[in-house]
């Protein structure tokens, strides 16, 4: 195979990972690298070298337009940024400690976590509570319109939220991945804040987490430019045609399909790292 | 009143990644067809980890390969500017949360901001 052929045959298989990413609100980076792994048989180093680079790229170029709906409250972001960055660090000093097969079976453990989680967005009705005094000092609060009205939010729980954030970014520094399940995990259901919000906050947060392990990875030799150009375009394309597409057709079906993909593809990384493979 | 300049900051954070996302993807295509183009021999092994040449693994590498207009030095120029631009929201989240006189979250973001340069600075 030329490099010109092997690099649009990586191209074309990104811009599908970052389309099933956007279109199961997993994110791509979490479908590119068992793609990269398993299909392309390369090292599962430069796999999530190539993946990261391609969370922040599409995380960011998401961004501006969930900025602009108003769901994402950048203090709840930023505060629990310091959780991320700090997991993401530490995340990304573990991968030079931990061998690539147990870094596979993670990460296939992960993404059925991921699908799962994706096929249970449990709407949880806001209840009623008292407020989480730590929170209003933090204010960690908010508003978004709906039905003509403001609707007012408080966090709870914010310790717990804290502490999950940390494992979500030391996820993310270790796989290579924007961890956007455990980050909407956090936020929706221990944080109790509306999903809109969660899921908006999340991506929002996303690009920062993976900033703080790029230097890691940047100076080890896990992102190797050449392998990277295709995977970073392919997987924001993907994902901005993905998250047209989200807008106007109507999902369900196509999301129950594409999490039976992530499954396999999660079930073909525990067994391959079971077996020594990655 | 404050909802409504925080609503401001959200946008100008907003579009700030904007603009640097769609930057660091045109250099990262410019360099990419330069390095397609002058590409010779066959597609490197990545099958077995050996690590990234050492040009392309600091900013000081990847700065002084541009001058020979490297293609793979010039992708790796647009990765760095992609993995500069949500580290310049946090910056924009400092400045922000300042002139909105919120000190508690002018030094969160700076926190994250201390983070994100020890992680370049103190390498393992």
């Amino acid at each position: 195979m030329s490099l010109l052929s092997f690099t649009l045959a990586v191209l074309g298989c990104s811009i599908l990972a970052g389309l099933l990413g956007a279109l199961t609100g997993l994110g791509g980076g979490v479908v590119i690298v068992p793609v990269l792994c398993l299909l392309f048989k390369i090292d599962l180093h430069y796999a999530i070298g190539a993946s990261l680079v391609s969370v922040i790229a599409t995380s960011s170029g998401a961004a501006a337009v969930y900025v602009r709906e108003g769901f994402s409250n950048i203090r709840i972001g930023m505060f629990l940024e310091v959780a991320t960055t700090l997991g993401a660090s530490f995340g990304a000093y573990l991968t030079a400690t931990v061998s690539g097969n147990w870094i596979g079976i993670l990460f296939g453990v992960v993404l059925l976590y991921s699908a799962w989680a994706s096929l249970h967005k449990v709407d949880l009705e806001p209840t009623m509570t008292q407020p989480d005094s730590l929170a209003l000092r933090l204010k960690l609060m908010g508003s978004f319109p709906t039905e003509g009205k403001d609707e007012v939010y408080t966090a709870q729980h914010v310790p717990a939220g804290f502490g999950i954030m940390f494992v979500a970014g030391t996820l993310s520094g270790l796989l290579g991945i924007g961890s956007g399940a455990v980050k909407v995990l956090a936020m929706d259901q221990v944080m109790k804040l509306p999903f809109k919000v969660s899921t908006t906050t999340s991506n929002f947060m996303i690009g920062v987490t993976a900033a703080a392990s790029a230097g890691v990875y940047l100076s080890r030799g896990y992102i190797l430019p050449g392998l990277s150009m295709p995977v970073v375009i392919g997987v924001l394309v993907g994902s901005l045609i993905g998250s047209r597409i989200l807008v106007r057709a109507h999902v369900e079906t196509l999301r129950v399909v594409f999490s039976i993909v992530i499954v396999a593809l999660g079930a073909e990384m525990i067994f391959n790292g079971l077996t020594g493979r990655l | 009143m404050t909802e409504q300049r925080d609503q401001r900051l959200e946008v100008a954070m907003g579009r700030m990644l904007q603009i640097g996302v769609i930057l660091a993807a045109l250099v990262v295509l410019a360099g990419g067809a330069l390095y397609l183009k002058h590409f010779t021999g066959s597609v490197p092994n990545y099958h077995r980890f050996e690590g990234a040449p050492v040009a392309y693994r600091s900013v000081r590498g990847i700065l002084s390969g541009m001058r020979s207009l490297d293609g793979q030095s010039l992708i790796g120029f647009g990765i760095l500017l992609l993995i500069a631009t949500p580290i310049c929201r946090v910056l924009f989240g400092v400045i922000g949360f300042s002139l909105l006189k919120d000190r508690f979250y002018a030094a969160v973001s700076m926190t994250v901001l201390i983070i994100l340069v020890l992680s370049f600075v103190i390498r393992r």
